[in-house]
């Protein structure tokens, strides 16, 4: 008798205690949340380039892809941007693509700012926002590192140095 | 119909006043309160003034209803006039219940008090905002002031149960906590009486004055500032010249209505005083010598009872449903929601310790006298200094 | 820890005060009282009876009322704290800059103490917890005892507890006659009468007696409705903003619905239309009547990868209002705000001295051409566009977003007369000239504006559950307030009848009633102990 009683206060207070870790467990990590986690299959998605050339993800598997998100108008994208295009250089014949997504500007912007750092890369205007929500992305640059399988190896926010680029092209080299 | 509508709230106005005046009559003239039965002539000329005092503003509420065309609860003085009115409709059902004219002799002061206060915020019809546009705003707005109404009775049981048990013969804390409530009350006649006599006179003077974020803005007094806004340069010529200035993020004129209405009170209840001679407590006492004690618990306890419900109802539920519709969420931790939730938890402590602590009687009493000092303030300080999304456009 | 055997044969279990069956006092300290304490009809509450583990003390310190009750005060005063300054999503700025600019070192305290986000904070939800944990122990300890002595009480009660009874009264000679009407009259009134040896016992409304059951098990379902939002996928919050004329992906739907903005309604009130209405609005000025965006929602058909153009098929033409969300498959879209963006600008290129026009150019904003050809040999090049402009820390024009919401460019005009063409940098209400004194212009003409539509997409499948906790909230507490749990027992001790009675509240409706059944017998009216207990110190 007194231990059935035991037991049930045990197994009452267990999900009791299980509910309030859980809630607050979430309301802590509902500010860290991140909608594609390293391991996750990559989402795909598919755009256009400034010469007219489709894109899609899926279509490079087999080899690494540097997907990269920026804007014109962001101060560190601005650094990076030559940075990537020199390892762009580098790693492409290796089997490394670079893939960057411009969030929802105009046309004129995107070539102009092309023309004055000389890139050689693919560049992609997200009209819509909407590879932008798939991989729900809220700061600028932003960059996935997808492997030869089309998994997330790695995501980074902020700017890079070229060492880090070049590290990273190094990891999702097939 | 406006004009009609005025009218009628005039005289409903008069008509409260004229029944406390029958309430004090019938004490001074019975004998037994607690005989149940019998209400002496004075006292049913009392409760018939009353009734027909709350028809004239049932009158009112409705043609002003018709000519405004939505529910007239929709702003500062709509809101707190409904207020008194259904602190006067819950006191005739409370009435009807327990049979005792003593409880119309609190209650209908305090009702006449939350009307004058009323009046003295912009009377005009105001039309609504496209939030306010809703009928569940109004089913919310009614049911939470019938509510708090309701909760309110169990002050004015309270305040007697206070009056009678506490001992005047000596000072002490009870004694200076129960002037408290009393110079408290006085406060509000001391603001209505000198918004009214300024309002009067007509007394208006400009200021030009720098904002918090450094903007120029003009502001216009309705009182001689006492306080004056932040870098204020008076316009008006002739106008009185603040004595300090206050830093821009004091809202200078709203603070200078207090000092006034705290001037005024001080003033007042040292009157009184003098008059008196004794405290005010002190002076209720012999009205209530022929009631029982635990009679008025009674009648304060239940009022917590049938209170409670209509207000979860009215503030939360329906306020909640409304939210949900108008802002998309049921709960947005606004300070007038808050403070809803405030008022909730205070009661549902209140019944918690009557019911499982014993506290009956005066501490009981005591806790109805602070539920409705909560329910004041979310009246009057969230609306008027918390500014929020329900902060209605008073000034 | 033995249960204990009553003199009436009852077996109550350990620390039981009265008898679940008769009445009879079980605990010795209660018998010096002159009125029993009737709380929880005297039943072994369980956590005062075991204390053994760790358990069993976690489990008594949420069972005790008054710990529920200090929650609910500590509760009550940390919302209060947090309505002393507005709380961080009522506010417009970064909270770090915010607090301290509006309200100085007290508002910087307020930040760094966590105040800003009070109601989103840990130690909040923990005492909300808190008092969920506490609603729900406290509850199963009371409840199941209670309604364990409720059920075992019989009609004939030991005359220790009647007499012990807040109303009770004695009477000889009393015939069976008067007994029996008095039990009609109890009938009448809705008494359940149950009879043994010629006792009585009536009794109405237990049912209310478990109200603060049912409105507990209602807060906790609402509190466990408001958890659920914590799981992913339940519950979404989302803004999403529209200009007129476009359509966008609604988010969070899976890529599922798109809204089209067709036209964005700002409506004021009328102080001519509105008579009613003119006094308050010559004093408050421009009020707003209505805001309202007239959307078309689509859903996609066939699948799509992120980036395609979707198949659209049209669901519904809508309103939005406030008030009036659009409401599809769960998800609902309110009006919530708007804002008006530039989305155009006209230049005339003029030759400055003469200022006569070589013609007119209107330039997107969402989207500028490289060149615009005016004929004749004139024409404008887009050198550079900044929509939204400023001058970056090394001095270069730069822009800060790209929201066109203070554009400028560096245009290259070109004319027959200056085939190499002149460079001018123009942004509002200025002209730079780098490069010396230009014969051409470009000269502003006009901006043309664009509504954006600002809506709240949310979706909340946790609702429902809300929904049935605050109805049975509300059933609970009408049913433990409205009605009352009366019992009368009229019972044959000693050759004499007493009269007893008991009720959780509203002692006086219960007098007044007991007087009318009483009314013209020979049974007394029973007194009120309580009353006569406490005569009023004064002396009347």
């Amino acid at each position: 008798m007194k231990k059935r009683r035991l037991i049930m206060r045990s197994i009452i207070l267990a999900i009791l205690v299980a509910a309030v870790a859980y809630t607050l467990y979430a309301n802590f990590m509902k500010d860290h949340a991140q909608k594609v986690a390293v391991g996750n299959q990559a989402p795909d998605f598919v755009l256009t380039d400034m010469q007219g050339n489709k894109h899609r993800l899926s279509d490079y598997k087999g080899q690494g892809v540097f997907l990269n998100f920026w804007g014109t108008w962001c101060p560190p994208c601005k650094k990076e941007m030559p940075y990537i295009n020199n390892q762009y250089h580098q790693f492409k014949d290796q089997g490394v693509q670079v893939l960057s997504i411009d969030i929802q500007e105009s046309e004129l912007a995107v070539n102009q700012f092309i023309a004055r750092y000389k890139l050689d890369f693919p560049v992609m205007i997200d009209t819509d926002k909407e590879v932008m929500t798939a991989y729900g992305i809220d700061q600028l640059p932003a960059t996935f590192l997808i492997d030869k399988d089309g998994k997330v190896v790695k995501s980074t926010t902020g700017e890079m140095s070229e060492d880090m680029v070049r590290e990273y092209m190094e990891k999702i080299k097939p | 119909m406006a004009a009609l509508s005025s009218n009628l709230l005039f005289s409903a106005f008069i008509l409260y006043l004229i029944a406390t005046l029958f309430f004090g009559g019938s004490i001074k003239a019975k004998k037994d309160l607690n005989d149940t039965k019998t209400t002496n002539n004075w006292g049913k000329i009392a409760v018939f003034l009353t009734i027909v005092g709350f028809i004239s503003q049932l009158g009112y509420f409705i043609t002003r209803w018709i000519a405004a065309g939505h529910a007239p609860v929709s702003n500062m003085f709509e809101f707190t006039t409904f207020f008194g009115m259904a602190l006067v409709g819950a006191f005739i059902i409370i009435y009807f219940i327990y049979r005792t004219t003593l409880l119309g002799l609190f209650t209908m002061p305090v009702a006449i008090l939350v009307i004058a206060y009323a009046s003295m915020f912009p009377r005009d019809i105001s039309p609504l905002i496209p939030a306010l546009q809703s009928y569940w705003l109004h089913i919310h707005v009614t049911t939470a002031a019938i509510g708090e109404a309701i909760l309110a009775i169990s002050f004015a049981a309270g305040l007697i149960y206070l009056v009678k048990v506490i001992d005047q013969t000596k000072s002490n804390k009870k004694t200076f906590w129960l002037e408290f409530v009393m110079f408290g009350l006085v406060t509000v006649i001391g603001f209505v009486a000198v918004s009214s006599i300024f309002a009067g006179a007509g007394y208006q003077e400009k200021f030009n004055w720098i904002d918090k974020h450094g903007n120029q803005a003009e502001i216009e007094y309705l009182m001689p500032a006492l306080t004056g806004p932040h870098e204020g340069e008076l316009l008006t010529k002739d106008g009185f010249k603040p004595l300090v200035e206050m830093p821009a993020i004091i809202n200078a004129k709203k603070l200078n209505t207090v000092i006034w209405s705290f001037a005024a009170g001080i003033i007042l209840y040292a009157l009184i005083r003098l008059i008196l001679r004794k405290r005010i407590g002190a002076a209720l006492k012999p009205l209530v010598k022929n009631i029982k004690l635990d009679f008025v618990d009674e009648i304060s306890y239940r009022s917590v009872l049938i209170g409670f419900p209509v207000f979860t109802l009215g503030a939360l539920i329906f306020a909640m449903i409304w939210a949900q519709e108008a802002w998309s969420r049921f709960w947005g931790w606004d300070p007038k929601e808050v403070w809803a939730l405030i008022t909730w938890l205070f009661y549902a402590a209140f019944m918690h310790l009557r019911l499982s602590k014993g506290w009956h009687g005066e501490k009981s009493a005591w806790l109805a006298v602070i539920g409705f000092a909560i329910i004041m303030f979310n009246l009057v300080a969230v609306n008027l200094i918390i500014a929020g999304l329900h902060s209605y456009a008073g000034s | 820890m033995k249960d204990v055997k009553c003199e009436c044969g009852h077996v109550n279990p350990h620390g039981t005060v009265l008898c679940e069956a008769c009445g009879k006092i079980l605990d010795e300290e209660e018998k010096k009282k002159q009125l029993l304490d009737m709380r929880y009809e005297g039943s072994a509450r369980r956590s005062q009876t075991y204390s053994k583990t760790i358990i069993d003390k976690i489990w008594n310190f949420f069972s005790s009322v008054k710990v529920g009750v200090w929650l609910i005060v500590i509760t009550l005063i940390a919302s209060i704290l947090g309505t002393i300054l507005p709380q961080k999503m009522y506010i417009d700025l970064p909270p770090e800059v915010y607090y301290e600019q509006e309200y100085g070192w007290f508002g910087k305290l307020y930040y760094q103490l966590g105040f800003h986000d009070l109601y989103g904070s840990w130690w909040y939800l923990l005492l909300i917890a808190m008092i969920g944990i506490s609603l729900v122990i406290c509850s199963l300890d009371r409840v199941v005892p209670l309604y364990k002595a409720l059920k075992a009480q019989r009609v004939t009660r030991h005359e220790g507890f009647l007499k012990r009874q807040r109303i009770f009264g004695i009477n000889t000679l009393v015939n069976q006659q008067d007994i029996d009407i008095v039990k009609e009259r109890l009938k009448q009134k809705h008494y359940h009468v149950r009879e043994e040896n010629g006792d009585l016992l009536a009794e109405k409304g237990r049912f209310s007696r478990w109200g603060p059951y049912v409105n507990h098990v209602g807060l906790i379902i609402f509190l466990f409705g408001g958890m659920l939002r914590f799981v992913p996928g339940v519950y979404v919050n989302e803004n999403l903003w529209v200009r007129e004329g476009e359509t966008a992906l609604v988010p969070e739907t899976g890529e599922q619905l798109y809204l089209q903005n067709n036209k964005f309604i700002l409506q004021h009130y009328d102080k001519e239309k509105n008579k009613t209405f003119e006094k308050a609005l010559e004093r408050a000025g421009d009020v707003v009547k209505n805001y309202q965006s007239n959307v078309v929602l689509y859903k996609r058909s066939g699948e799509k990868i992120p980036g395609e153009k979707p198949k659209l098929e049209k669901v519904k033409d809508y309103k939005v209002r406030v008030n009036h969300p659009l409401t599809f498959e769960g998800y609902s879209i309110y009006q919530s705000s708007y804002r008006s963006e530039m989305n155009s600008m006209t230049f005339n290129l003029i030759n400055k001295k003469t200022e006569q026009s070589f013609g007119e150019l209107t330039i997107n904003l969402q989207d500028p051409k490289e060149k615009y050809d005016l004929g004749n040999g004139y024409s404008v090049k887009i050198l550079n566009y900044f929509p939204d402009f400023e001058f970056a820390k090394n001095g270069e024009p730069s822009t800060k977003s790209r929201v066109p919401n203070n554009p400028a460019f560096i245009f290259r005009m070109t004319a027959p007369d200056k085939p190499k063409g002149e460079t001018s940098f123009v942004a509002i209400r200025q002209t730079i000239e780098p490069f010396g004194d230009n014969t051409y212009k470009m000269a502003f003409k006009g901006i043309g504006t664009k509504n954006v539509s600002g809506f709240t997409v949310r979706k909340d499948s946790s609702l429902w559950v809300i929904i049935i906790g605050g109805i049975l909230f509300m059933i609970g507490v009408i049913q433990g307030a409205y009605w009352n749990h009366r019992r009368i027992w009229v019972q044959h001790k000693n050759g004499e009848v007493w009269i007893a009675a008991h009720t959780n509240k509203n002692w006086y409706g219960l007098k007044r009633e007991i007087e009318k059944v009483l009314e013209d017998t020979n049974l007394g009216n029973p007194e009120d102990q309580l009353q006569s207990e406490t005569t009023d110190k004064e002396g009347v």
